[in-house]
């Protein structure tokens, strides 16, 4: 694990760089940044005047209670809120300076990786689960190379190397998720977001996948949802905190947990509501 | 014991004899149309069956190869037909169209599976037989194809839109556009309810007769190619249940054996498809 952030400043007072370090170091590189994000579904808005980044090879936390938002906002990272109909997004989101909205989703999406709530392998089997992201994109070079890079970095390879032609569906749950994160490495995405990637898992898988975690933000930038503040507490670097579509405070994570600097955060992290 | 709860056994136990008792008279009637078709069709079932064309009137033997092979041929060029359309429109049903579309098709879809075979038979009849002014294989298939459309169009879309979103999620998040998501992710998933609905739809129009009769008409012989009329099972069972020769009828009765053969090989086929592979989890 890197080095903690010192305790910085919450992002209300920081610009769209995010937190910043304390102490006048050099603020951390923002891979994505959200600016005054408004999001509605159909007349309904869901999220109000978002500001936040996504720090490079860092992990960012969102939480919150049931119906925060903060599914929605990291669903909109890569914009799969955008298979939704009547959804409406307003305001800016940049990945490396670039408005993604702007952008081709499918290689949007290519760069921006996801693993969702259930594990969603393909009924296919554990190789052609993980070598369908390079197959779609005509990514060139061994597949069963890249396979196997991926499962290992997913922690995942000495479980399934002798049966990678067996359907994905006899893996069981945490291993179905950790073959999800490994098909969404095999891309090498830029920024991987996870969607409460544990809610379906039993302890054990849970706390294999949080190592995985915190072992991946080496190579890639992490964006997680979860409604686990334990998991937030372990895993992340940043923790932002949103209550019905607001954010309320964006911290370097220790700080959030033990000084936070809004009475609601304090009340929603030492378990008085939500 | 009182008398309501008396009354009230009695009618659980009437209800219980007579609901069972449906039961078993709807499961009888198929065993009893297959004993008596096996008893009354079998004795003629030999070699010569499949592979002779029939005899005149008054000739013992012969067989109805014509008329099998004319049936296959049928059933060929009917799904060439109704099987693409019938797919790719549900494809359009399940993943493209918006919910009016989609109801007003749908609904368009249900009324021509309504439409009495009959019908589709006369619509056949002026749209290919008249203009050729000619009897045909190609005008026999027209009309069953029309009819497999709609079978195969309601059923894929059924299947398709039964898979479950967070599939698609998952390939769009991989980068997949949505045709590449339905091609290498949604139709996969929902492949052997799709087919098994298409060998259904073929065993449904194999035994039709009415769109038959004024468009592949039928043969005594060998047909002569897609352009000329040809005989096939359901035709050739009808004419010879309708003739007075007592050979015909056994010959007739012989066809329906193997007509329901076939029937069933497909439908067991259709069943074996179905409960093997990988099947994604509901809910």
């Amino acid at each position: 694990m890197q080095a903690s952030p010192k305790p910085g400043l919450s992002v209300n007072i920081v610009s769209n760089v995010g937190p910043v370090a304390h102490g006048g170091s050099a603020p951390l590189p923002m891979r994505m940044t959200i600016s005054k994000v408004n999001f509605y579904y159909g007349s309904k808005q869901i999220l109000f005047d978002i500001n936040m980044g996504i720090a490079d090879k860092r992990v960012t936390a969102l939480i919150g209670p049931s119906g925060c938002g903060k599914s929605t906002l990291l669903r909109a990272l890569n914009r799969m809120h955008e298979t939704f109909h009547t959804s409406r997004l307003e305001g800016e989101i940049q990945l490396d300076g670039q408005n993604i909205l702007a952008q081709d989703v499918t290689s949007l999406r290519r760069r921006v990786g996801m693993v969702f709530q259930r594990p969603n392998p393909f009924p296919k089997s554990i190789f052609d689960n993980v070598a369908y992201g390079l197959r779609i994109n005509g990514i060139k070079g061994s597949t069963s190379e890249m396979v196997e890079k991926s499962l290992r970095r997913a922690a995942l390879w000495d479980e399934v190397k002798d049966h990678l032609h067996k359907s994905a569906y006899e893996l069981s749950g945490g291993q179905q998720q950790r073959l999800c994160i490994a098909r969404a490495l095999a891309v090498e995405p830029e920024v991987l977001l996870l969607d409460e990637p544990c809610s379906a898992l039993d302890p054990i898988s849970t706390a294999k996948i949080e190592e995985l975690l915190v072992e991946l933000k080496n190579l890639t930038t992490i964006g997680i949802v979860t409604h686990n503040m334990q998991q937030a507490a372990r895993v992340s670097d940043f923790t932002a905190f949103l209550l019905t579509g607001q954010m309320i405070e964006f911290s370097p994570t220790p700080q959030l947990f033990t000084t936070p600097s809004d009475p609601r955060t304090e009340a929603y992290i030492t378990g008085r509501f939500g | 014991m009182s008398a309501r709860v008396k009354w009230r056994r009695f009618v659980s136990n009437f209800m219980l004899t007579l609901t069972g008792l449906c039961a078993l008279v709807s499961v009888s009637v198929l065993f009893l149309i297959l004993g008596y078709l096996i008893f009354n069709g079998g004795k003629s079932i030999n070699w010569a069956f499949f592979t002779q064309l029939p005899k005149p009137v008054g000739e013992a033997g012969g067989g109805m190869a014509n008329a099998i092979v004319g049936s296959a041929k049928l059933l060929m060029a009917a799904s060439l037909l109704g099987v693409p359309i019938g797919f790719l429109g549900g494809i359009y049903l399940a993943e493209f169209s918006g919910s009016a579309v989609a109801s007003v098709v749908r609904y368009a879809a249900d009324l021509l599976n309504g439409v009495p075979s009959i019908v589709i038979g006369i619509f056949a009849y002026s749209m290919v037989v008249l203009p050729f002014k000619h009897f045909s294989t190609l005008a026999g298939a027209f009309a069953l194809g029309l009819m497999m459309i709609p079978i195969t169009l309601r059923s894929t879309e059924e299947f398709l839109g039964g898979v479950p979103r967070y599939l698609r999620e998952g390939a769009m998040a991989l980068g997949a556009s949505k045709w590449k998501t339905i091609a290498t992710v949604v139709v996969p998933a929902a492949y052997r309810g799709i087919l098994t609905a298409i060998l259904l739809a073929l065993a449904r129009v194999a035994g039709e007769t009415a769109p038959l009769l004024f468009t592949a008409f039928g043969n005594r012989y060998w047909s002569e190619g897609w352009g000329q009329p040809t005989a096939s099972l359901p035709v050739v069972i009808f004419n010879y249940a309708v003739s007075p020769y007592e050979d015909w009828h056994r010959q007739a009765w012989a066809a329906g054996l193997v007509l329901l053969g076939l029937i069933l090989i497909i439908n067991i086929l259709a069943r074996t498809i179905l409960s093997r592979g990988i099947t994604v989890p509901r809910s």
